[in-house]
């Protein structure tokens, strides 16, 4: 290139030429003498630019422009979720001490973020009622995946029980961790009436070699698994471990799993904090009991609380590192090495916001929203919402008598509206099924305009 | 050069939840609308008995004032690559995190939509993907890509996966149990084979810093899956024998995985789908200056070889006459291995980079790493109880790995040491330890956004702590003292008596 580039403050040809004096070469050619003649890439790559600032923010901001404006946030959930987030967490997010720094393996210099992620390792205990976390996974579908791993090392057993009505996306995630680790993966029926797990179908499904039983709560289609302690007891009485997933916004609201028996508790941390980013980064909580010989297992960074070795000064550090990939190589408990630190900073920012009557509020008003929603959406003709009696927190199941679910979304995109996400593909057995989502970021009116947008479609 | 009086910031802040009062609150949520709660009944009384939440959440109560200084505090408590002054982090890729890629990335078209939405509705987004796709297949000489990956661990297991696929595909899974991985290699190398179930096999490294062919040839057969290789690895050297491995491992019917945490080097210059690997991740956190955020999220694309396209993940997006899309039709497919595409909030700006950069940039970018790094291998090889170990003579690319075993003879002054003191002078320190094979390493990886002036701080400050090894090493043995706290208690930190690793845990310990 020509001209010095701003990112490259050597790329002024004095500089560079004074720089090879120093080494001692005439080219930079020189320095990569060992890479062969017959590798050379003779061509430039065709990448378009170099482009100035200017013109790389036209290029892009018109491509983002390309996406549609709707009237209102997505009706869509299931892993990811529309809600508000605080101006505050953003501002620190971007903060460049935090954002353009790596693992603090200097922990000295870096206790700002060593601190940041215990706050999140503990706010995350408060929320779900467990006593450790670790300092994030890269989803809540990759934490499912370790959490099955986890449970297998942990028993020393190769089976994981998981219910059927589980997102079909974590499902095929979590095979990829499970096919290589000699897990068998098996799914649990449910009551067709409710939706809850069938208990009787689990106890046949346990035997000795069950390693966990895994439940959603809320579950994929939203609605509340309330038979928790008896799940808990029939997972302890197989010497299994007992894993939950959870929407973190909903415990406000409902119990945590650490009061009814969880051994483990995982989930997707997106909305505490972190914009959807049509789908990541994410943030995939990974919480579990205090038990040393549990602790050990665990997957992923954890930051611990000591003192300085001289004064007594208390201090942050990565801890229990001989569990990690880089001490341990091919005996540790996963690979995983850059996680999702900066949404765990997010997540820290969003709770200490919130605080707990902040996080009770929002729960109820999400659930509030959904029951309105749910209620309105319900009482259309040729529409059933949802299809199971069980209490909703903020997704629930709407089917259509006659109409396709592809239909109405096309109805509702043409009024600017998106709605659910349709099932038919992924449970088939639902029919003409779609899975709504309402959040604190959709108002009453935002509900009323698509309740009678769907009354239009409709009625065509 | 007199090395700055450097003061890390200090605000010897307390922990959140030593902060706040009762009742007060750091954010204001809606009121239920008095209409719509009307219309239902009392949502806690819904709530199945036994579910609802009867204690709230042990979570700090704070204003809004209380949170932002806190954690402000906090971030001035921490060193990143845009406020410091040179973080030579080996093997991390410390380089500048543009300010424009943060901008665009923050544009609510990305932020605020949902990746469920109506094809139609992302048509930008699915665009930038697949052109982001097709950028990485061109640095890195493959046919075709998966954005999936959330990390560079995560594209190397993914990466691992698609090996596996193939093999099973031809009905090898159960001869082909092995995965060989040099003995210079990243962590995550032996970690991500052995997550996919391989035994893993390692390789020796010559003095020249190359794979020992001799020795590979003696562990390569028909249980081979593949082999694991960063080029140039670890020791920043170029492997100039990659074909002769290359045609080793695949003659007896393995795979070449290329772990691309090492990119920076190269782009431009070679690629790997020309040196002979099937299959290659790259850290777009790395390479690609996207910020690394304490510990992420950053992005681990994986790159193939036809021979492989068939396996990679579902969705693939596709194009046809302007028109984008997601296409799940991939019977051979290995599933997924993220919820949804991955982090495409930092896939934006990696694509943002390219842009500003443009192929002649990257090219440049590599050649200017190099050059950097060289000039700081020239520099400090000579420094007293200072060596460049392995390939003699040999220039290095975007790294080099200098040993300070000698000084740790001499003076008692350890890499680890030299590191800390580093801090002391307001500089990050290098990777400590690693490659395992170099002792008392000390690896530096300058990357390309440095200045000179930042380059000959840092060669400055070497030379000020070899010179206090050999005549106060108290002084370096005592480091760091100008951050906030001194060395820490590692021991305590991991003891089953006084491990604490929530507040709920610090309170049943010392409260």
């Amino acid at each position: 290139m020509s001209k010095p580039h701003p990112y490259m403050p050597n790329s002024v040809p004095e500089i560079k030429e004074k720089m090879m004096e120093e080494i001692g070469v005439k080219s930079i050619e020189e320095l990569y003498s060992d890479v062969p003649e017959r590798l050379r890439f003779k061509d430039t790559l065709d990448i378009p630019g170099p482009y100035t600032e200017a013109e790389v923010r036209k290029e892009v901001s018109s491509l983002l422009e390309k996406n549609s404006s709707l009237r209102c946030a997505p009706f869509l959930g299931g892993g990811v979720w529309p809600h508000y987030v605080p101006v505050v967490v953003d501002e620190i997010v971007s903060r460049s001490e935090f954002l353009t720094s790596y693992t603090p393996y200097q922990p000295e210099i870096t206790q700002g973020m060593l601190q940041v992620i215990f706050e999140y390792q503990s706010l995350l205990c408060e929320l779900t009622g467990m006593d450790v976390a670790n300092a994030s996974m890269y989803d809540w579908a990759s934490a499912l995946g370790e959490a099955a791993r986890m449970s297998s090392r942990f028993t020393r057993k190769t089976n994981f029980i998981v219910p059927s009505l589980i997102s079909p996306s974590r499902f095929l995630v979590m095979k990829s961790y499970t096919d290589t680790a000699g897990i068998n993966v098996q799914q649990v029926d449910y009551n067709k009436a409710t939706g809850l797990l069938d208990i009787e179908d689990l106890k046949e499904k346990m035997n000795n070699d069950t390693a966990g039983v895994y439940i959603e709560n809320p579950s994929y289609l939203g609605f509340v698994e309330e038979q928790v302690e008896e799940i808990a007891e029939v997972a302890h009485d197989g010497k299994a471990l007992f894993v939950v997933g959870v929407d973190p916004i909903s415990l406000g609201l409902i119990k945590p799993p650490g009061e009814y028996g969880a051994d483990m508790v995982i989930g997707e941390g997106q909305p505490l904090g972190n914009h959807m980013n049509f789908g990541g980064p994410l943030l995939g909580i990974f919480a579990c009991s205090n038990e040393t010989k549990i602790i050990r297992q665990m997957p992923g960074r954890l930051i611990g609380l000591t003192e300085a070795q001289e004064g007594g000064r208390r201090g942050f550090t990565m801890t229990l590192q001989t569990r990690e990939q880089h001490i341990r190589r091919e005996k540790a408990t996963s690979n995983i090495c850059s996680n999702q630190a900066l949404c765990a900073v997010a997540s820290a920012v969003y709770l200490s916001l919130l605080g707990p009557s902040g996080m009770k509020e929002l729960s109820e008003l999400v659930a509030s929203r959904a029951r309105y929603a749910m209620r309105r959406i319900g009482d259309l003709p040729g529409v059933r919402a949802p299809l199971f009696s069980s209490f909703h927190f903020k997704e629930f199941t709407v089917s259509f008598q006659d109409n396709t679910v592809d239909e109405v979304n096309q109805g509702l995109f043409d009024r600017r509206l998106q709605g659910g996400k349709s099932l038919a593909k992924e449970f088939p057995d639902l029919g003409e099924s779609a899975l709504y989502c309402v959040t604190e970021v959709h108002t009453k009116k935002d509900i009323d305009r698509l309740i009678s947008s769907l009354r239009e479609v409709l009625e065509g | 050069m007199i090395m700055r009086k450097f003061r890390q910031a200090d605000w010897e802040e307390p922990l959140i939840f030593e902060l706040g009062r009762e009742e007060r609150v750091g954010f204001a949520v809606p009121e239920i609308e008095p209409e719509l709660s009307d219309a239902i009944d009392d949502i806690s009384e819904l709530v199945p008995s036994g579910m609802l939440r009867t204690k709230p959440a042990g979570l700090p109560e704070v204003s809004e004032v209380e949170v932002l200084r806190h954690f402000i505090h906090l971030s001035q408590m921490n060193y990143g690559v845009n406020s410091g002054i040179i973080y030579p982090l080996g093997s991390c890729t410390m380089k500048y995190n543009p300010i424009i890629n943060e901008v665009l990335a923050s544009h609510p078209k990305i932020t605020e939509v949902h990746p469920d939405q109506d094809e139609a509705s992302v048509q930008g987004l699915l665009e930038m993907l697949y052109k982001l796709k097709l950028n990485f297949v061109e640095v890195t000489g493959m046919d075709d890509a998966t954005l999936q990956p959330a990390a560079g661990a995560h594209g190397e297991y993914t990466g691992i996966l698609l090996i596996r696929a193939y093999h099973i595909d031809y009905d090898e899974q159960n001869t082909r149990t092995e995965i060989i991985i040099p003995d210079s290699a990243h962590g995550t190398n032996p970690a991500s084979a052995m997550m996919a179930g391989y035994r893993t096999v390692e390789v020796p490294s010559k003095q020249d810093g190359g794979v020992d062919l001799d020795a590979l040839k003696s562990v390569v057969g028909p249980q081979t899956a593949g082999l694991m290789l960063t080029n140039p690895n670890t020791l920043g050297i170029f492997d100039t024998n990659i074909h002769e491995i290359a045609d080793i491992v695949h003659e007896e019917g393995g795979l070449m995985y290329y772990d691309g945490a090492n990119l920076n080097a190269v782009m431009g210059i070679c690629r790997p789908g020309d040196m002979g690997f099937d299959v290659v991740h790259s850290n777009l956190h790395k390479t690609f200056s996207t910020p690394h955020g304490g510990g992420g999220p950053g992005a681990g694309p994986v790159g193939v070889k036809e021979l492989l396209a068939e396996y990679l993940p579902i969705p693939d997006i596709v194009e046809t006459e302007g028109i984008y899309s997601l296409s799940w039709n991939k019977p051979k497919s290995i599933g997924k291995v993220h919820g949804y595409f991955g982090n495409v909030g930092v896939m934006l700006k990696a694509y943002t980079y390219m842009l500003s950069m443009g192929g002649a940039g990257l090219r440049e970018a590599s050649e200017l790493a190099v050059l950097n790094s060289n000039y700081i291998a020239h520099k400090l090889k000579t420094v007293r109880g200072l060596s460049l170990p392995f390939g003699e003579g040999r220039p290095r690319m975007h790294e080099a790995v200098l040993s300070a075993s000698k000084m740790d003879e001499e003076t008692g002054v350890r890499a680890l040491n030299v590191s800390k003191k580093l801090l002391d002078y307001g500089l990050h320190a290098p990777t400590t330890y690693f490659p395992l094979i170099v002792p008392e390493a000390l690896m530096v990886e300058p990357t390309e956004t440095e200045p000179v002036e930042a380059l000959d701080e840092f060669i400055e400050a070497m030379k000020a702590i070899s010179d206090l090894a050999y005549s106060d090493p108290e002084q370096v043995l005592n480091a760091p003292t100008n951050t906030v706290i001194g060395k820490l208690d590692e021991a305590k930190a991991a003891h089953p008596k006084t491990i604490c690793l929530s507040w709920k845990t610090y309170c049943n310990l010392f409260l």
